[in-house]
């Protein structure tokens, strides 16, 4: 592995020396991670310019900011999707909206963010100046800043090509504890939107297959109606994103941690008609599918239909709707009121769902 | 989604359990073959909309589950070698063979691959001539045409790097050998759609007379399953063994006589071990001697290779319906989907672990239990 180097640094030395490197490459290198020009060169050619803002900017070991007071969310999550690039969003969309979201789970208004790049020797430096693009634009839609962040590069096949780590920092700006004890018996559950695309459109670039219609991933910042529901006041007590393990393995999470009773509803969870499709062939559950744009929010059952109105004036919640509710018994247990009207159980699955035979 | 809401819709399936109800004066225990139709049903609940004399018993008509733990340990002898690319459907890499998984060879290096069609791995030694590539044929009828054609097509164009290890099993001769045996529970069959889709029905003419036993040809969704355990209950309330066809809108009774003529040509009738049941004679494919270059157990060596299976997993039993996956000592505790000791544990398809992932808490808690 190279030596590490942050983003920022001392000035490069200014000099000749012979023979000249070759430092106008197409693709990264081992040199790119040692610290030196060109380490430098790639920092002030395709990360700075697209990040751009005063902390990175300075070059410092960290970034230094003004807050007011109030309470911080911190949060960290690491990228190592492959393909790197899908229908919808790329890993550089990922990183962004994945921490993002993370913070505003937290009641957080996102404020800055860390990158951390693990760039694989002979990625294709086009490849990296696209998903810097991005991550800067992603973060611009989220408001969020990038304000510090480090390179390394590795041996080729030690990495599969690039792999992320962002960790965010965003305030807290009310009173509010959003956690799963907060969960009370009675609660409305509202879930933002269909679930289980994004899972479906990684399997079908990673497997090569192809639908009559390209899914796309829902990969999106949730920021805005987090907040919008803050701001209206909704008592919200839990919010969880669905990323890997769905909505099912959410619930459950959810259902554990606060010993209470989830029940919901098969006929009110919207699956987009080419997801249920993918899912039939491939026997799949688009309630274990991983989301990377929507959300469940726990809040008190008066408040349920208000909160709802709030999420659908967003764009990334506008199909919001209330999907089932709390109660005391049996506890710790997630329910899913079938099509035909039976119950059963949703129980964590041991590892990936895996494509059935026939 | 059309031809699936429909199939699942709520009015229509009280109806057909209402009818269920109506015409039922006796107990009844009728097996469903497919694993497919297994995980439907306890997905679905189906069960709990049934009178509480009728009982469904779940068949073997899971390829991962009746697949041996012999052909497991070739799996893996064959997958660990240097050189070899090792293609399979996706959930037989954590059904546990002697010694591991396919998982746990693939994290210790050997270069396992999920694929969706055996074509898929076919193309895959086309691209990658200087590796061999292994492609794991598991299944019963169903999956078949398509491992036949990867085969012929190799054969055509000479892609010599391709081979397969074959486990084919059918579907006929299991249904004979669970009627035969002096334990059998079953009064009546429900006959796997897909199965017949490919093969027809005719096979099932034979045994419905010689064990008067109605046979029912079903789908898969809640609505076919209830209609065809209505159409099998009709028959035994009435004294009738005839083998019917629920599921017309896919299966007609001659088959697919391409698909059947490719296989034909493939592959010829041989004695098949089944995971927990043993050897049943003439019960699944090989290669025919043209094809034979394309065995993996030739190229690879391993035909020799016998194992002894678990004591203490009872999974034949609940292959042959005689015992319930909860009447097993090891359910839920010695054996869990994370460390299963036999394969109906493993496939979202196998009794073993429907039953885990939707029944395990109904003791307990009472939330799934059967309506009165």
């Amino acid at each position: 592995m190279s030596q590490s180097k942050s983003f920022e640094g001392p000035n490069a030395p200014v000099g000749v020396s012979c023979p000249v490197p070759i430092t106008n490459q197409d693709f990264v290198t081992l040199a790119h991670g040692g610290g030196g020009r060109m380490m430098h060169n790639l920092l002030d050619r395709i990360v700075i310019p697209a990040f751009g803002n005063q902390p990175l900017e300075s070059r410092h070991d960290g970034a230094v900011m003004d807050m007011n007071k109030g309470r911080l969310a911190f949060t960290t999550d690491s990228y190592v999707v492959h393909p790197l690039f899908f229908p919808g969003g790329d890993i550089g969309t990922l990183a962004v909206t994945g921490t993002v979201n993370d913070l505003a789970m937290c009641g957080a208004r996102p404020l800055c963010l860390s990158a951390g790049l693990i760039l694989e020797e002979g990625l294709p430096m086009a490849t990296l100046e696209r998903v810097v693009a991005s991550m800067a634009r992603t973060a611009k839609a989220a408001q969020v800043t990038i304000v510090t962040g480090d390179t390394k590069v590795v041996d080729k096949g030690k990495g599969d090509g690039l792999f992320l780590n962002t960790a965010g920092i965003g305030i807290v700006e009310h009173d509010l504890i959003i956690a799963p004890s907060r969960v009370q018996p009675g609660d409305a559950i509202l879930l933002s939107g269909d679930v289980g695309r994004h899972g479906v459109a990684i399997m079908a670039v990673r497997e090569g297959l192809q639908f009559e219609t390209t899914i796309e991933s829902d990969c999106a910042p949730l920021v805005e109606p987090v907040l919008a529901l803050l701001a209206a006041g909704v008592d919200v007590h839990c919010l969880r994103d669905l990323t890997r393990g769905g909505l099912a393995t959410t619930l459950i999470e959810i259902a554990e941690s606060s010993r209470l009773h989830v029940g919901i509803s098969e006929r009110d969870i919207a699956v987009e008609e080419n997801v249920c499709g993918a899912c039939e062939i491939l026997g799949l559950d688009p309630l274990y599918l991983a989301n990377e744009g929507r959300f469940v929010a726990f809040v008190p059952a008066p408040q349920a239909e208000h909160a709802l109105q709030v999420m659908r004036a967003h764009a990334v919640s506008s199909t919001a709707a209330r999907i089932g509710s709390v109660s005391e018994s049996p506890a710790a247990l997630v329910t899913l009121r079938s099509r035909i009207g039976t119950k059963r159980i949703l129980d964590m699955h041991s590892g990936e769902q895996l494509p059935r035979i026939c | 989604m059309k031809f699936v809401d429909e199939y699942r819709d709520q009015a229509k399936a009280e109806a057909l359990a209402q009818a269920i109800a109506r015409i039922t004066t006796k107990p009844w225990s009728i097996m469903e073959v497919c694993g497919g139709q297994t995980h439907s049903i306890v997905k679905y609940g189906i069960d709990e909309l049934l009178p509480k004399h009728i009982s469904l018993l779940h068949g073997p008509g899971c390829p991962v589950c009746v697949t041996p733990l012999e052909l497991i340990d070739k799996a893996l002898q064959i997958a660990v070698q240097p050189n070899v690319i090792f293609c399979s459907f996706g959930d037989m890499l954590r059904v546990p063979g002697s010694a591991g998984d396919l998982f746990s060879a693939k994290a210790k290096g050997a270069d396992v691959r999920i694929v969706y069609s055996p074509l898929d791995a076919l193309k895959l030694a086309r691209d990658t001539p200087e590796r061999q590539v292994v492609f794991f044929a598991v299944g019963f009828e169903t999956t078949a045409p398509a491992n036949a054609m990867a085969v012929f097509q190799a054969h055509a164009h000479q892609v010599s790097n391709f081979s397969i290890l074959v486990s084919h099993v059918l579907v006929p001769p299991a249904i004979t050998a669970i009627l035969s045996a002096p334990d059998n529970r079953t009064q009546g069959f429900l006959a796997a759609g897909h199965v017949c889709t490919v093969m027809g029905f005719d096979a099932y003419l034979p045994l419905a007379k010689r064990f008067h036993v109605p046979i029912v040809v079903t789908g898969f969704e809640p609505v076919d399953i209830l209609q065809g355990i209505l159409m099998c209950v009709e028959q035994l309330e009435q004294g009738r063994a005839e083998v019917q066809n629920q599921y017309a809108r896919s299966v007609q009774r001659e088959g697919n006589r391409p698909a059947q003529q490719l296989m034909s040509q493939v592959f010829r009738v041989v004695a098949r071990k089944w995971r927990g049941v043993g050897e049943i004679p003439n019960s699944g494919y090989s290669l025919r001697d043209t094809f034979a270059a394309y065995d993996a157990e030739t190229r690879f060596d391993v035909a020799g290779y016998h194992v002894n299976e678990d004591s203490e997993c009872i999974a034949g039993q609940v292959l042959r319906g005689v015992k319930k996956p909860k009447e097993c000592p090891a359910f839920g505790a010695r054996c869990t989907p994370d460390r299963p000791l036999g394969a109906t544990m493993v496939s979202s398809e196998g009794a073993c672990a429907a039953y885990y992932q939707y029944r395990r808490h109904e003791q307990t808690s009472g939330a799934a239990g059967k309506r009165s």
